[in-house]
C-alpha cells in the first residue's frame, strides 16, 4: 500500500542541519504557549494543531477568539489567509500523482501542505520516481506534522517558563526562516519575479484591505511573473 | 473540551483543509508540464511571499509589539548573515530570535 523505505526517505529528509524542522517546531512551541494563555486546554491544543497544521490560521482563530468572533467570522478569516494553501496544493499534486497510486493517497495527505513540508518536498521530489513520490510527500508530511504536534505540547507545558521577550523572540523565528528560504529558492526568473513581487504586493495591498491583501497581492504578483516568464520562453 | 473552543477548532480545521482538498479536486485535471500549471506555481510562490512579508511588516500576534525599526534591524542582518554563510537558513533564524529578544529587554 505504502513503500515504506520511500516513506521513511521522507520521514527522514526533516533531519538535516538546515531542516526547516527548527523554525517548524520553535513556531508550534510560541503557539502551544498561546494556546494555553487562551484558556485551552492540552487536549484541544493537540487536537488543533492535529486538525489544521497551518501556524497563520490558528494564529487567526487564536486572535478571533480573543475579540469574541462568530463561528462565521473565524470560519471566513481563517480561509482568507490560508487560501494560499490552494496554489500551494496545486502546485504540488501535478508532481506526485501517478495512475498507479490510490487517489485516497492525495486526499489524506494534502493535509500536509504547509509551508515547511512544501519547500522540502519541491526541493527533492526530482529524486524520486514518480510513482513514488506520493509515499515520500507522506513520509515528509507525517514528519512535520509530528513535529508541530510534539512543539505544540512543548510548548503549553513550557508556557509558564517563557517570558514575553523570548516569546517574541520565538514568534520572529518562522517568518525569518522562510524570508531566507525565499530568498534561497530563487533560482528562476519567474520565481524570483513572483516572489519579489508577493513581498512587495502583499503589504502593500495591506492598505486597501488587512483580509484580502495576500490573496490580492498574491495573485496579482503571481500573474505578472507568469506572463514575464512565458513571452521569455515564447 | 468546552464546546465553544471544539467548535472553533472544527471551523478552523475545515477552512484550511478546503483550500487543500480542492486544490487536489484542481489538480487532477492539470499536467505538470502546462502553462496553467506554471500560473500556479507563480501564484503559489507570490502568495506565501505575500504572507511572510505581511508578518513581518504588519505582524499579528505577540510580533505587534515590536516596533518597525527593531524589525527592520532583525530582517537586514538575518539576511546578510544569510549571505555570509553560504545560505545556511540555520544561522540567520537562530540569530534573529536572540536578537530581537535582547532588543525587546533593552530598548523595549
Amino acid at each position: 500500500m505504502i513503500n515504506s523505505r520511500i516513506f521513511l526517505k521522507g520521514l527522514l529528509s526533516v533531519k538535516r542541519f538546515d531542516s526547516p524542522a527548527i523554525a517548524l517546531g520553535a513556531s508550534f512551541v510560541a503557539i502551544g504557549a498561546l494556546l494555553k494563555n487562551l484558556g485551552f486546554t492540552i487536549q484541544e491544543s493537540i487536537f488543533s494543531t492535529f486538525l489544521t497544521y497551518a501556524l497563520p490560521g490558528s494564529l487567526v482563530m487564536a486572535e478571533s477568539m480573543l475579540i469574541g468572533a462568530s463561528l462565521l467570522n473565524i470560519f471566513l478569516a481563517v480561509w482568507l489567509v490560508n487560501a494560499r494553501l490552494y496554489p500551494m496544493t496545486v502546485s504540488l499534486m501535478p508532481l506526485v500523482m501517478h495512475k498507479n497510486q490510490p487517489r485516497w493517497k492525495y486526499y489524506l495527505s494534502c493535509h500536509f501542505v504547509a509551508v515547511s513540508s512544501w519547500l522540502i518536498m519541491k526541493s527533492n521530489y526530482e529524486n524520486v520516481e514518480k510513482e513514488n513520490r506520493i509515499d515520500f510527500w507522506i513520509g515528509i508530511g507525517t514528519s512535520t506534522w509530528l513535529i508541530g504536534i510534539f512543539s505544540t505540547i512543548l510548548g503549553y507545558f513550557s508556557a509558564d517558563y517563557l517570558n514575553k521577550d523570548i516569546m517574541i523572540g520565538l514568534a520572529i523565528v518562522n517568518p525569518v526562516y522562510f524570508m531566507c528560504a525565499m530568498i534561497g529558492v530563487m533560482k528562476t526568473k519567474n520565481i524570483s519575479i513572483a516572489i519579489i513581487l508577493g513581498a512587495i504586493f502583499g503589504p502593500s495591498f495591506y492598505y486597501l484591505s488587512p483580509e484580502w491583501c495576500i490573496l490580492l497581492g498574491g495573485v496579482l504578483a503571481g500573474t505578472i511573473a507568469f506572463l514575464i516568464g512565458e513571452n521569455n520562453v515564447s | 473540551m468546552s464546546v465553544n473552543i471544539l467548535f472553533a477548532i472544527i471551523v478552523t480545521s475545515l477552512a484550511t483543509y478546503s483550500s487543500r482538498f480542492f486544490g487536489v479536486l484542481t489538480s487532477e485535471k492539470i499536467d505538470e508540464n502546462s502553462k496553467i500549471y506554471r500560473w500556479f506555481n507563480c501564484l503559489a510562490y507570490s502568495t506565501l511571499a505575500a504572507l511572510i512579508s505581511r508578518v513581518l511588516i504588519f505582524p499579528n500576534g505577540m510580533l505587534e509589539e515590536t516596533s518597525y525599526f527593531m524589525r527592520l534591524i532583525v530582517i537586514f542582518f538575518s539576511i546578510l548573515i544569510f549571505y555570509i554563510t553560504k545560505k545556511n537558513l540555520v544561522y540567520p533564524t537562530i540569530f534573529s530570535a536572540i536578537i530581537l529578544s535582547i532588543l525587546k529587554n533593552y530598548i523595549g
